[in-house]
Formats: structure tokens, C-alpha cells, sequence
């Protein structure tokens, strides 16, 4: 990637607030993210990622802030809305039906149909959606024999793959990760590693929220620090330590740390 | 099966894929044919093997086969209908009521003449159909949008079907029975008739369902989406399948089925059975479960259900003509479900 010119953010957050009653989950939450570059929000538990990650795939709607796409303020209002918006998530849980197949879990909820009336009925088009889907994940060098094989078949990895392969599929734009490695062991976590990696390398703008400091400083370019519901600190990579995160996310020396700066 | 998708190696080798998907169907598919075979070969005379048998065989099977198409798609999505069968009461005895309020002058009607029966008949099948689908409709919309178990608002609408069934039955001044008998020409079509290779017409609509709902379940959007129900409800939602309205749809074919199949069993038996109907859920989600269907979600087939309906006929016929005890009907068909579900949960073991 060409880092030497300063680049718009694709997606940019500023000063979001959420509050649930009386709860401030968020009080100023300032994030942006780039074409082609990883970044990651990372916190302690309890410093507003998961609450920051849903406003910023849409599933629920921030109290205050800004929140513009490249450039111009959008208000999104469902998971649907963020996805017309280019915007897709990798949830957690995946959000795989695990008894179809691998091919229709690339295209569920979006799935193709047949042309002419015979997809007017209802009719699906299971070749394109196989070919697609092989295509898809040849893309991203995942590894399968079968797109026809249903995905309780596959390993963590594989599942985790054909969840990324989804949402870069139809998100070309942005793509969050919540937490893509939580659970998977240390093989498969390398392979979604070198996943994002790939994505990245195809322009897209990945979001990574993660707990593992050496897999932030890993793959992204980026790292934003979340603390007590606000931004501490946004930094590159390359100008930060894994100490230095560390401080910051969990405020045990930040005035510390300030005072060197200063 | 299709080629390897990458260049890279595959990270595992022709997964078990639909081995255990299918296998519960192969496996019962060959009971059915064992128990086939069995009683062909024991029957004195072979009596067994004779197509007037095989035909009543199919001819009882039907009307429950129906039911049970319904509650197939009810149990993929990972939910349950108890209420089919006195829907099915319920719609027979209304249309029965319709048929003989529209039929014509009720002194006429009751000697069995039915001036009006152009009309009265279709508006009939219409009642039932549109009153299984409403009884669907309810059961749908309060699962979803009230977040109600399946297993009780069916069972509440399995009720109220049943009380309905019996008010409107016994609404006439003799108390009981106070509907006439549909009419003769109704019963002989619909319900007696061999309209197609001699074979009984509410087989032939059965079969024809059968295979429409089949082609339904495995190659449309509505297929794919009721396994994807299932199989992850809030998964699916958030990839953007409508899952509350698709689930409303499902609970609103059942009743539509039992709908149809109430106007079925009127025709073939003159007039609806007020009791006779009190267990047909239980025998349409025993042929479900037999057929390989999981009661957990996310996997079953058309076919599967077709052969799960089939063999406590079988059974019953078969034991008929050995002199045994048709009882005996019952506790082996238990045994099969048992069985069926213990390969459910071996399947699921092993998958998850």
C-alpha cells in the first residue's frame, strides 16, 4: 500500500455517545478507518468495543456523534441499512446456519435466484451460487474441498473463513471483525490472520476489534484505544509499542505516559 | 462431487457431507421395504402383495401424509404443530356446516338432495382451506411476535380447534351429529373417485403435493430459508432473512394442509369424525420423525416424511392380515420413533 500520501478515511466516528438509561456506555468515541488498511479498536473489557462495533455495523443507533462515509454523514439504522451502505460484519458467533451448505451460507439472505420466471417463483440458482462462492473463496485461498458441504462439517477456522468470505463478498468497501480469533486455536487463528491480510490487500477497509495484543500488532495498521466509553488514543502501529497500548487501555499509567510526552 | 476449490491443498478430505444427512432416509427407506417384503412373503397366499392392498395402504396414508407435509416444514424450522389434527376437525365439520347451510332448502338437504350444490361445494373446500390457513396464521403470529413456545400455543389452538369442532357438530337440536352428510356426488369425486390410473384421488393429490413441496423444500428460496431458520434463527436474521415473517408463512402452510386435508376426509367419509382426529398430530410428527426429520432444526426432506407416514400403515396392514392385534401396531411404531430420534442424536453428536 502506498502510505507516502495522506488518504481520506473511509469511514469516520466522531465524538459518538450512547447512553442506556442512566448507563453512558459511550461518552466520545472518535475512530476512522482507510481503504486497504487494518485497524483495530482495542479496550478493556467494559470500555465500550462491543457497544461501539453494533453502532458501527448499525445494529443499534449512537445517542450523539458524527458518523460520516467518505465524507458525507450517514445515519444507519439497521444491520440492513450499514450493509446497502457497503458496511458488512463477521459477528462473533458467525451467524452461519451450519446444516446448509457453504454456498448458500455465502449467499443467506441474499440468495440468487434463477433467471426468468422460473426465479420468479422462487426458483434458486445453486450453480451460480456454488461457482460464485468457489470463486469467492479461491479468492481469498481458503482452502475447501467442497462448497457443497454443509458447515457443521468444518473446522473453527473454516467456519471463520466462510463468515470473512461472506461479508468481503458483498462488503467491498468495509468490513468489522468482532473479535475474529476468540475462538480458535493458534493454527487457525494464523489463517484468519493472513485472511485479513488478504482483504486488506484487495482495498477493503477492515475494522478488527480484538483482545490478543500480539495479533493487533500483527495485522493492523491502525490501533484505536477505547477507555471508559471514550478514545483515548489513535495511533499507527509502527509508532507505538504493545506497553505502551497496554498503558493507555487500561489507564494504570496514562498520566505517566503524559507526562513524558509532554 | 465438485472439484477442489483452490490450489491449496484441501484442509480436510471429502468431509461425511450428506452421509448423515441422508442416511436416516436410506435407512428407513429400506425398513419400509424390509417390512414390505416381510409381510409379502409371511402373508398366507401372499395376500399381502396385491395391488388392492398396496392401494388401500396408500389411500390410508394419505390424509396423514398431508398433515405431515405440513409439519415438516413446522419441525425443519425447528418448531412444532400440535394443532394439525383437530384443525383438520375443525375445518371438515365448518365446511360440512357450509355445505349443508348453502346445499339448499333444509328439508331437501336432509333427505340427502342438494339443489345448490355448485355452489355449495366449492364454497365449502374454500371454508376449510381459509380456516386452516387462519388457525396457522395464529399459531405463527404468536410464536413470533409474542416469543410463545411452539409447544403450547399449538397446543392451546389444538384445544380451541377441538371445542370449536364439537360446538359447531353439535349445534343441531339432536345434540350430536347435526350436520347431513355432505353430498353423494361430493364423496363419490373427491373422496371415492379414481380420477387418475384408477388410483384413489386424495392418493393422486398427495402424491402431487408431496412432490411439489419436495421441489419446494430442496431447490427454492423458501426452502433453503426454512432450513436456514432452523438451523440458526438469529444467524439468519442478521444476514437479512425475514425470519419472523418466513416463520409465519410456515405455521400458516400447516394449517393450510390441515385445511385441505380436512375437506378430504370429509368427502372421503360423508362427514367429519368429531374424535377421530385427536391423535393425527401425534401420527404426523411420528411420520416426520421417522423420516429422518430432526426435531432440533435445520435438516429433514419431503421424501423422508413421505416413508415416516408410510410404515405404521404398513404395520397395521401387515399385522391385520396375520390375525395379530392391531395394537400391536402401536408399540412397535413407538419403537421405530425411539429408534429414529436415538439416530438424531447420534447424527447430532457427532456433528456438533
Amino acid at each position: 500500500m502506498d502510505v507516502a500520501t495522506p488518504k481520506a478515511a473511509i469511514l469516520e466516528a466522531r465524538g459518538i455517545s450512547k447512553t442506556f438509561g442512566r448507563v453512558t456506555a459511550l461518552s466520545d468515541a472518535t475512530f476512522s478507518a482507510y481503504a486497504g488498511e487494518v485497524s483495530a479498536i482495542v479496550g478493556d473489557n467494559g470500555a465500550g468495543k462491543s457497544t461501539f462495533i453494533k453502532i458501527l455495523s448499525g445494529a443499534i443507533a449512537p445517542s450523539g456523534g458524527d458518523f460520516l462515509l467518505d465524507g458525507k454523514p450517514v445515519h444507519l439504522t439497521s444491520p440492513q441499512d450499514a450493509r446497502d451502505h457497503g458496511i458488512e460484519t463477521v459477528y462473533q458467533d458467525l451467524a452461519l446456519a451450519p446444516s446448509l451448505d457453504v454456498a448458500s451460507n455465502l449467499f443467506l439472505g441474499r440468495e440468487a435466484r434463477l433467471p426468468g420466471i422460473l426465479g420468479r417463483l422462487g426458483f434458486l440458482d445453486d450453480r451460480l451460487m456454488r461457482a460464485r462462492a468457489r470463486q469467492e473463496l479461491e479468492d481469498l485461498q481458503v482452502g475447501l474441498s467442497s462448497v457443497s458441504q454443509p458447515v457443521f462439517t468444518l473446522s473453527g477456522g473454516q467456519r471463520q473463513a466462510i463468515a470473512v468470505a461472506r461479508a468481503t463478498a458483498w462488503g467491498k468497501r468495509i468490513v468489522i471483525m468482532d473479535e475474529p480469533t476468540a475462538a480458535l486455536g493458534v493454527r487457525e487463528s494464523a489463517m484468519v490472520l493472513k485472511l485479513i491480510e488478504r482483504i486488506k490487500q484487495n482495498g477493503v477497509a477492515v475494522i478488527m476489534i480484538s483482545h490478543s495484543m500480539p495479533e493487533v500488532f500483527e495485522v493492523a495498521d491502525r490501533i484505536t484505544i477505547l477507555r471508559l466509553g471514550r478514545t483515548v488514543r489513535q495511533m499507527r502501529r509502527d509508532e507505538t509499542t504493545m506497553t505502551d497500548v497496554v498503558a493507555f487501555m487500561t489507564g494504570a499509567s496514562v498520566e505517566f505516559v503524559q507526562e513524558i510526552e509532554r | 462431487m465438485s472439484k477442489t476449490a483452490t490450489a491449496n491443498p484441501p484442509a480436510k478430505s471429502a468431509a461425511p457431507r450428506n452421509i448423515f444427512a441422508r442416511s436416516t432416509n436410506l435407512y428407513i427407506f429400506f425398513v419400509l421395504i424390509a417390512l414390505i417384503a416381510f409381510f409379502s412373503l409371511i402373508s398366507p397366499n401372499h395376500a399381502f402383495f396385491d395391488r388392492g392392498n398396496f392401494v388401500n395402504i396408500a389411500w390410508d396414508t394419505a390424509e396423514i401424509l398431508l398433515l405431515a407435509i405440513g409439519e415438516t416444514f413446522v419441525i425443519i424450522t425447528a418448531g412444532i404443530d400440535l394443532s394439525v389434527g383437530t384443525v383438520l376437525m375443525l375445518s371438515g365439520v365448518v365446511a360440512s356446516w357450509v355445505i349443508a347451510q348453502m346445499g339448499g332448502p333444509p328439508a331437501l338437504v336432509a333427505s340427502g338432495h342438494f339443489p345448490n350444490a355448485g355452489t355449495a361445494i366449492p364454497l365449502g373446500i374454500a371454508v376449510a382451506i381459509v380456516i386452516g390457513g387462519i388457525a396457522g396464521l395464529i399459531n405463527g403470529t404468536l410464536v413470533t411476535r409474542l416469543r410463545m413456545p411452539a409447544f403450547i400455543v399449538t397446543l392451546g389452538v389444538f384445544s380451541i380447534a377441538n371445542g370449536l369442532g364439537d360446538l359447531v357438530s353439535s349445534s343441531g337440536a339432536a345434540g350430536q351429529s347435526a350436520i347431513p352428510p355432505v353430498p353423494e356426488s361430493f364423496a363419490n369425486t373427491l373422496g371415492n373417485g379414481n380420477l387418475v390410473f384408477g388410483l384413489p384421488t386424495l392418493v393422486v393429490i398427495a402424491a402431487f403435493i408431496a412432490l411439489v413441496t419436495h421441489v419446494v423444500l430442496t431447490r427454492t428460496l423458501f426452502g433453503r430459508r426454512t432450513f436456514a431458520v432452523g438451523s440458526n434463527p438469529e444467524g439468519s436474521r442478521l444476514a437479512g432473512v425475514p425470519v419472523t415473517s418466513h416463520l409465519i408463512w410456515v405455521y400458516t402452510f400447516a394449517g393450510f394442509m390441515a385445511g385441505l386435508a380436512g375437506i378430504l376426509d370429509l368427502a372421503r367419509f360423508h362427514a367429519t369424525d368429531i374424535q377421530g382426529h385427536s391423535l393425527d398430530n401425534l401420527d404426523a410428527i411420528a411420520a416426520v420423525v421417522i423420516g429422518g426429520t430432526s426435531l432440533f432444526g435445520g435438516t429433514g426432506s419431503i421424501l423422508g416424511t413421505v416413508i415416516g407416514a408410510f410404515i405404521p400403515t404398513v404395520l397395521r396392514y401387515g399385522f391385520t392380515i396375520q390375525g395379530i392385534s392391531s395394537f400391536w401396531q402401536d408399540v412397535v411404531v413407538g419403537a421405530i420413533i425411539i429408534v429414529a430420534v436415538l439416530f438424531d442424536q447420534i447424527r447430532r453428536r457427532r456433528v456438533t
